[in-house]
């Protein structure tokens, strides 16, 4: 014991402050119910668009506490609005200050529709927001599965390890092996934790209907789900077919690398020959390489990027059918004993 | 013709009595529970004291005519809705108030429905100062606010303002007038932060003119039905919202066996009465022997082949597509595989 205390204590200030340097990994993502209520109305009420918006809160150790959020207007295209959309943003920050709300931003919400949020944009807003704050995260709401009772929220960040890679634009094939990376790996699922001011509850005790039966109740024991299954092949298929396009892609790489692969051989065979040639005739022998032969030109690697993606929704999909089938299973046997 | 007499001798005995009167008088006529005079000009005793003739001048002439002194038609049938966002904002800028402040004030944001009624779905705090009996509103700030709320949902426009404490104050009045300037009749909701009378008190007013030809005199806040929206809530789940912290979101799953549970437990309810009737223990009642009848009749009537056939086959609908599901799976773990192993060779 005194030995610790003797190595722990004596730390210069510059000790503790490069200490606290190093950042204690995410671990949940601390929201309040005023946020989810918030970010619901909005993806609801533009449903079926999807709409952003900006997470307001505090980094607190491992916890990132995301205490409000305001909504983004629909974007445009147009430069000069863009420009309106970042004022826009300052001022609502500015005014939401007066109010002390907390003014740190910590990420932002989007809605999707059935999970299709794995994106190029996502990955590429998320860079912009990582320039800036050290930990953000992204939360996705999708209102289409609040119609099934359930409460479809994920707190996402992607890895470090993606970042990287993404920073240094490699993804080569190459480079992903030595990191090891794998389409599970670009994003992270955080847990998210809800909470409420004791003020709330409160209420929200005094002000819960007698009725033993809610809203969402009612949701959960609907039986029709083929809608959304339906629309959920149809997303998967579409993915499929994406998916097929990005393989063949690499496909053609890979034929027209072993082409020029064989090219190179037989070209640098003739040149051994030829040399042995001159070599005979007692004449100086020709270099081995010549950069200007179009049969040396590196061949541009496609990016997995996309097709990694891809594989994400995919995978968030079958996830989806999964689920909503596990479901809908304790649903039928639920119905048959009732029948029975 | 008398009000113009008495008028000439403020102050006599008579006038206290006349004012009692019509006090009382403008009471039964509303019928309110809640009962505010408010003049802008009382601290002008001489002023109140013109106001009170009025009254009783009014009483006088109503005989005669009715249009001299009268409330603004007020549109009897108004209420309000109130979603819980609202309310978890208004607590949210309460519990971040300032040193000092002892209420919050806000903007309520919404739309006035086609049948009257008043949808409250959004909101703001205004930041304000308070001395004594003024009240001092950061214009500048709420429109700049109503401005970018504008921006994000156009068809949200001002409904009225909110005010944390125990029905209206004396300060109300001035602050409602300058709502009243941004949109016709606005709403006043009151929450009682501080549970004064043990239980939430959560109130919204509309005022209705007392006035005298053009001249407006008082205004008079009138309580409304308010309903509150829980179907939101309801589809978060009481659960989440209601206490101080989750630890984590249930999923699909468990949200299912929350719902069956609560069924369950419901079946269990309606058979105890059920037996309960029967064996004569409890006094039945049609209206519920009635919804049980209804309740039963609506399950559709099926031979058991047939409701086995659609189960089965539903049941083998999902398993099919769990069976897909997985196929991909395994297709895309396959295909990451083989394009590592293309790449080494």
């Amino acid at each position: 014991m005194a030995t610790t205390n003797s190595n722990t204590v004596p730390r210069s200030f510059l000790q503790v402050a490069s200490a606290e340097e190093v950042a204690s990994p995410l671990r949940v993502v601390q929201i309040e119910g005023l946020v989810i209520l918030k970010i619901i109305k909005h993806c609801k009420e533009f449903s079926p668009a999807l709409v952003t918006g900006q997470l307001l809160g505090l980094d607190v150790g491992s916890v990132l506490e995301v205490t409000n959020c305001f909504p983004f207007p629909v974007r445009e295209e147009d430069e000069e609005i863009e420009a309106d959309g970042a004022n826009y943003q300052l001022d609502m920050m500015k005014c939401l200050r007066e109010v002390n709300v907390d003014n740190n931003t910590v990420g932002w919400y989007q809605s999707t529709m059935f999970g299709s949020f794995q994106q190029v944009e996502l990955i590429e807003t998320f860079m912009n927001y990582q320039e800036n704050i050290r930990r953000c995260v992204c939360i996705i709401y999708d209102p289409s599965r609040s119609n099934q009772g359930g409460l479809a929220f994920k707190a996402l960040k992607l890895s470090d390890s993606f970042m990287d890679l993404y920073r240094n634009n490699n993804f080569t094939g190459e480079k992903l092996r030595e990191k090891n990376l794998s389409w599970v790996d670009i994003f992270e699922e955080i847990p998210i934790k809800v909470t409420n001011s004791a003020l709330i509850t409160a209420f929200m005790t005094e002000l819960e209907g007698d009725s033993p039966v809610a809203q969402c109740d009612y949701d959960r024991l609907q039986l029709s789900t083929n809608q959304f299954m339906e629309s959920n092949m149809e997303f998967l298929m579409d993915c499929m077919e994406d998916l097929t396009m990005e393989q063949q892609k690499f496909q053609y790489y890979y034929r027209s690398l072993s082409r020029q692969q064989s090219q190179q051989q037989a070209w640098l065979q003739k040149r051994r020959a030829e040399n042995n040639a001159r070599k005979a005739a007692g004449e100086e022998p020709l270099p081995e390489e010549d950069p200007s032969n179009p049969v040396f030109k590196l061949i541009p690697e496609p990016s997995r990027l996309e097709s990694f993606l891809i594989s994400n929704r995919i995978a968030n999909y079958c996830n989806q059918i999964n689920g909503v089938a596990g479901q809908s299973f304790s649903r039928l046997y639920l119905m048959k004993a009732l029948h029975d | 013709m008398a009000a113009g007499l008495n008028r000439d001798k403020p102050g006599s005995q008579i006038k206290a009595n006349i004012y009692s009167q019509a006090h009382i008088q403008l009471k039964t006529k509303s019928n309110l529970n809640q009962f505010i005079l408010e003049s802008k000009l009382s601290n002008n005793p001489s002023s109140l004291c013109s106001l009170k003739i009025l009254i009783i001048h009014q009483r006088m002439a109503a005989a005669i005519e009715h249009t001299v002194l009268q409330f603004a038609p007020s549109s009897a049938k108004i209420s309000a809705k109130l979603h819980p966002l609202v309310l978890f904002n208004i607590c949210d800028c309460y519990v971040r108030r300032r040193d000092q402040a002892e209420r919050v004030i806000g903007t309520l944001l919404g739309s006035v429905l086609p049948d009257g009624t008043v949808d409250i779905r959004n909101s703001y705090a205004v930041p304000h100062n308070e001395f004594s009996d003024e009240v001092a509103l950061d214009i500048d700030y709420h429109h700049n606010m109503l401005l970018s709320h504008q921006k994000v949902n156009p068809k949200e426009v001002i409904v009225g303002w909110y005010s944390t404490g125990l029905g209206v104050t004396g300060g109300s009045a001035l602050i409602h007038e300058f709502y009243s300037r941004e949109v016709p009749n606005p709403v006043h909701l009151t929450v009682d932060t501080g549970f004064r009378n043990g239980e939430s008190t959560i109130r919204a007013y509309i005022t209705v003119n007392l006035c005298l030809g053009d001249r407006q005199l008082a205004a008079q806040f009138q309580e409304i039905p308010l309903d509150f929206r829980m179907v939101e809530a309801e589809r978060v789940g009481f659960d989440l919202l209601k206490s101080t912290m989750v630890d984590k979101l249930p999923t699909d799953l468990e949200g299912m066996e929350v719902s069956m549970h609560r069924l369950l437990a419901l079946i269990d309810d309606v058979y105890l009465y059920v037996d309960n009737v029967v064996e004569g223990r409890v006094e039945p009642d049609n209206e519920i022997g009635r919804f049980i009848a209804d309740t039963v009749a609506s399950l559709p009537k099926f031979s058991p082949q047939a409701f086995d056939k659609l189960v089965n086959d539903n049941l083998q609908d999902r398993l099919l597509l769990v069976y897909l599901a997985s196929i991909t799976r395994t297709q895309l773990s396959l295909a990451e595989k083989l394009n590592t192993a293309a790449q080494i060779l």
